[in-house]
């Protein structure tokens, strides 16, 4: 043997031992060090997780009325595995499927097709969900419908029928509750990642209201069937099944009738707005709980049918939801929407003068108007003038007394050259108040409302500079008038300075402060209870479908408003006095029950989309009975005109039916919480009954 | 004294048995015995589900090694030095085998190819298994009969026994079966590198290969079915249906595996059949997924104690026929075994070829058992 083929030899020796090792490197590498992803790889492709959905938990009332609740349903299913192997592919089946069902077979075929079989804009209707499970076609199915499903296996192979929870809103006394409650959907990519629960394609979640913030509890487990398959689909074996288990109740502090008369109060005070001449596009109201925060009524206008998911969202309906010509019916605006308190913010106005060193019992000089540099203010509410108590002033609403005192301290915090560090009274005791901070009400999305101190000037100077210092080049061309544009001009230059302005618009609750009227209901309800200011609760407890708590939700306070017990007394006094010689004594000056309370009439910068100005935002912030206050009752009507005239009799509409009042006799059998306060204890929660109502 | 002893005891039928490599035997029968048991668990479940014989193909299989074990019985009884004297019939036959599967009525085409033809009773055979032993034979026939009186061959033998082996390269080609075709190759490339050919050779032969591959690729002689195995080889979800498909869940299934594998007859991709051809091109796969890295891995050793033993006859021979012979079946079952199961474990494209010893299927038993007779031969007549 040469040289060369001994060598050649060992080469190739060497090259198949490495051929050996290569592989046994690789064997090593896929089993041992990345054995446990393979394994997980190959579990994946061979087990298919069947979900049958739990029933979700019930929302009730304070007397365990349900609100929202599951209802049995009839599911009709296609199982596609079984048509598959039919050699016309299971047309003909489908076609006598959607027959029975009396609905257009094309429409069942879209509705048995994965969304990626179908071409891109014929989808509406396609299914979102595998072809492991059998394909739900309806959820509405008739009970005839699904016997004839069931006696026939024969003529409706793949095809069947059984019960499946659906979601209804019974409104069993007559409530909409929209907004409170929410409603559910199918799960969305976009919940499968936010959330830290595990969740199964074709669940409906919570995706708004109560639904949404309780989703957690309302979901309960749904039952896990987890079949092998092999590559054909067959299943060849259950690997494990788990039981569904119902989700928990949620036992609200809404009183179902409550809310249907607040529902209605709010809206008869729409309509008679519109009346009126007002545009009254949108309203709120609410009634709470003064001693514990806890919310018994809580509507917003307008609303929408919270059924309509489950009957199957239209395009049409999807988009009127959000329209602003049906006036976004999906926004609640007792959270939501926030609005310039106006008048009903000098509660906050009494309480930042007494701080500020004021008398409150001393008397004040209430001119018609009043002359800043080359600015005129004037009163709106009222046509008395001269000089009056502070008392007086705020019954008959006087703005003028107001102007005088921002002013004043604005100038002693020194005006256009601020101190170092300004007392700040009135933005300062505002904050404490909540103004600009959400209530923590447990509702997803509550807005925060809007506090204008000089740290939000500052921020939106910053924010908007660009647009004030070219503003020639950038405004429309109708806002183009010699005063914008030199105010633009100021705005550039120092915009973020407190003004003169800003301070007595601030004083009236005017100018650029937001409030939700949810905060407002807060901020009255600590009036009358002595000053805590409670953190709104909607839901009081949450309940095991057997009864037993799983955990009640006690009162919970968010501080004290900064009003000492004199500063309490004289707004008490006040409060009283506007319903009954003030700008309400029209609305509830012979009312048979003592009602505390301020109206507020907001004007609103801007115009609407049809060019028209837009009206004043009426509100009445109150709560009775006067001498021992259990309920606060806000409403506000966005573009609604006077608030004593539009509000204010949405809210006695409300007192009505709170205390049982019909004209001027108080009948306590009729009122809603014939004890005087809402319910102490728990209610025992009873579906059954309510199941027998539902449509 | 203790050889003749051991041989006059020896003395009858089967007396050259005993003088086999008996590590080598080991290793093969161990190997046998292995393929029979993943024959059997690759199709058990499966025919019974079907209600189907669940013992068809181990009964087949059963008898292809008994077959092939015979075959490789009668390659050890003539001296394979004789043998030589026969190879020119041997490599007709093989290319004969090739031209019969190419006529049309006689070869049927499976998966884009044209390797089988059909036999009375349903058997099949494929000439190109048979054909790799033509190609050792002729190739190291030309090589070690030279002209010259140097040590080393010459240019001329390479280029003689180049033409030897195109021939049925070229019918393999045309199939086509790109597997074997680059099997044959490589194994052709050693023998030349063994039989001390200039090195210029060898790394010319190499480049042609590299360039060959590139042009057949571009000027569309390999089919498009050839090409996608190739990109699902890279990208794996370039053809996620077919190729890539097959891959991914081949390398899942010898993954799930673990250490200790999902025990025999129970991995549940194996009797969900995930992988297809799982009882012959992808029987790694069921090794790996119910036998595990021990089970695989042992299997592996057992290959690489055949390899071991197959060198030491390579270079006890001091014949150059027989020790090309040895590197020819050596360097054909090394490439055929890396890409089989390098292929199952996303080491190698795909391409359609059989694990030695292992894989179900008549006509590569019968080539690989008449290899391993080529083996023990030498073996006897170098001693």
């Amino acid at each position: 043997m040469s040289q060369r083929s001994r060598l050649n030899l060992i080469v190739v020796q060497m090259l198949v031992l490495s051929l050996v090792l290569a592989m046994l490197g690789r064997l090593f590498y896929l089993q041992v060090a990345a054995g446990l992803k393979y394994q997980n790889a190959a579990l994946s492709i061979q087990s298919r997780d069947i979900v049958t959905p739990a029933v979700r938990g019930a929302i009730v009332d304070d007397t365990g009325l349900p609100m929202a609740m599951d209802r049995p349903g009839m599911v009709i299913t296609v199982d596609r595995s079984v048509l598959g192997k039919m050699p016309d592919k299971g047309q003909a089946v489908l076609e006598r499927v959607a027959s029975l069902m009396g609905i257009a077979y094309s429409d069942l075929y879209t509705r048995t097709r994965l969304c990626g079989e179908i071409a891109f804009g014929k989808r509406t209707g396609c299914w979102n969900g595998t072809l492991y499970q059998p394909i739900p076609v309806t959820k509405e199915a008739t009970q005839v419908q699904a016997l004839k499903i069931l006696e026939n296996p024969d003529i409706y192979p793949g095809i069947s029928a059984s019960p499946v929870p659906i979601r209804s809103y019974p409104s069993l006394a007559g409530e909409n509750a929209a907004h409170v409650l929410g409603y559910v959907g199918s799960i969305t990519t976009a919940d499968l990642a936010n959330t830290s629960k595990q969740y199964y394609l074709n669940e409906t979640v919570g995706k708004t209201g109560l639904e949404a913030q309780y989703d957690q509890y309302l979901q309960g487990t749904p039952g896990i069937k987890t079949v092998i398959v092999d590559r054909t689909e067959n299943i060849t074996r259950t690997a494990t099944t788990t039981a569904p288990v119902a989700g928990n109740n949620i036992v609200t502090n809404i009183n179902a009738k409550l809310q249907a008369a607040t529902e209605q109060a709010l809206a008869s005070s729409v309509l008679s707005a519109r009346a009126q001449g007002n545009k009254a596009d949108s309203g709120a109201a609410i009634v709470m709980d003064v001693h514990t925060g806890r919310i018994l009524a809580m509507a917003s206008y307008p609303t929408y049918d919270p059924n309509i998911w489950q009957k199957g969202l239209t395009t049409a309906q999807a988009t009127a939801l959000f329209s602003d010509a049906d006036g976004v019916p999906a926004l609640s605006r007792a959270i939501d929407g926030t609005y310039a308190p106006a008048s009903a913010f000098k509660v906050l106005s009494v309480a930042a003068a007494s701080h500020a060193g004021y008398d409150l019992n001393a008397n004040y000089n209430c001119p018609y108007s009043i002359k800043f540099g080359n600015q005129t203010f004037h009163n709106d509410d009222t046509k008395v003038s001269g000089s009056m108590s502070l008392q007086t002033a705020i019954a008959v609403s006087c703005d003028t007394i107001w102007y005088q005192i921002g002013y004043d301290q604005w100038v002693k915090d020194g005006g256009l050259h601020p101190k170092s560090n300004p007392n700040d009274f009135f933005f300062k005791n505002a904050a404490a108040f909540g103004v600009g901070q959400p209530t923590g009400i447990d509702l997803p999305s509550e807005a925060s409302g809007r506090l204008p101190d000089r740290a939000w000037k500052l921020a939106y100077y910053k924010e908007n500079k660009n647009f004030y210092c070219n503003y020639t080049s950038r405004a429309k061309p109708a806002d183009l008038t010699p005063f914008l544009i030199a105010i633009a001009k100021e705005d550039c230059t120092d915009g973020y300075i407190v003004r003169a302005g800003d301070a007595i618009n601030f004083a009236i609750g005017q100018g650029d402060v937001l409030m939700t009227p949810l905060q407002m209901t807060d901020v009255y309800a600590a009036v009358a209870n002595g000053g805590i200011l409670f953190k709104p609760e909607v839901a009081r407890a949450i309940v095991k479908p057997d009864g037993t708590v799983l955990q009640e939700i006690q009162p919970q306070e968010n501080g004290l408003i900064p009003a000492s017990t004199s500063t309490l007394n004289f707004l008490h006094g006040a409060l009283r006095a506007v319903a009954t010689s003030g700008t309400a004594a029209g609305v509830f000056g012979n009312y048979p029950i003592q009602v505390s309370g301020k109206t507020g009439t907001g004007q609103v910068q801007g115009r609407n989309a049809n060019g028209t100005a837009k009206d004043p935002t009426s509100w009445f912030a109150s709560y009775a009975p006067s001498n021992k206050p259990e309920y606060a009752v806000v409403m506000m009507v966005s573009q609604g005109g006077y608030g004593a005239s539009t509000s204010a009799v949405g809210v006695k509409e409300i007192y009505n039916a709170l205390f049982g009042v019909t004209g001027n006799t108080v009948d306590p059998k009729k009122a809603i919480f014939p004890n005087g306060a809402p319910p102490s204890t728990l209610p025992k929660i009873d579906l059954r009954n309510a199941t027998v109502k539902t449509p | 004294m203790t050889t003749y002893r051991s041989r006059t005891r020896n003395q009858g039928r089967f007396r050259n048995l005993a003088g086999y490599d008996r590590w080598l035997t080991f290793a093969t029968l161990s190997l046998l015995a292995f393929g029979t048991v993943l024959v059997y668990a690759a199709t058990k479940n499966w025919f019974a589900s079907q209600h189907l014989d669940p013992q068809y193909y181990l009964k087949r299989h059963i008898i292809n090694i008994v077959i092939g074990l015979a075959l490789a019985y009668g390659t050890t009884l003539i001296d394979y030095r004789l043998l030589r004297a026969y190879t020119p019939i041997v490599w007709g036959l093989g290319v004969l085998g090739l031209i019969a599967v190419l006529t049309p009525g006689v070869g049927s085409t499976v998966n884009g190819a044209k390797a089988w033809i059909g036999l009375p009773g349903g058997f099949q055979i494929q000439p190109a298994e048979l054909a790799k032993i033509s190609i050792i034979l002729g190739i190291a026939m030309v090589l070690a009969e030279r002209d010259g009186a140097s040590a080393d061959p010459t240019d001329r033998d390479v280029l003689r026994s180049l033409a030897v082996a195109a021939v049925p390269i070229m019918l393999i080609m045309l199939q086509p079966d790109l597997g074997t075709t680059l099997i044959i190759s490589a194994a052709i490339v050693i023998m030349i590198a063994v039989s001390g050919a200039p090195t210029r050779w060898i790394v010319g032969l190499l480049l042609l290969a590299i360039l060959g591959g590139f042009v057949a690729i571009k000027a569309g002689v390999v089919s498009e079915y050839q090409i996608k195995r190739l990109q699902s080889f890279v990208d794996p979800t370039a053809d996620p249906q077919q190729s890539g498909y097959q891959l991914r869940q081949a390398r899942i299934t010898i993954g799930s595996g673990g250490i200790l594998g999902r025990g025999l007859f129970h991995g549940p991709q194996t009797n969900g059949r995930f992988v297809p051809e799982q009882q012959t091109d992808f029987i790694f796969t069921v090794a790996g997924e119910e036998t595990g890295f021990l089970g695989s891995g042992l299997m592996l050793l057992f290959f690489g104690l055949f390899f071991w033993r197959a060198f030491l006859i390579a270079q006890r021979t001091n014949d150059l026929f027989g020790r090309l012979v040895c590197v020819g079946v050596i360097a054909w079952f090394a490439f055929q075994t890396f890409e089989n199961i390098g292929m199952a474990m996303g080491l190698m494209p795909m391409t359609g070829v059989p694990l030695p010893f292992i894989s179900y299927g008549g006509s590569s038993m019968f080539a690989t058992l008449v290899g391993f007779g080529l083996l023990q031969n030498v073996h006897l007549r170098s001693r």
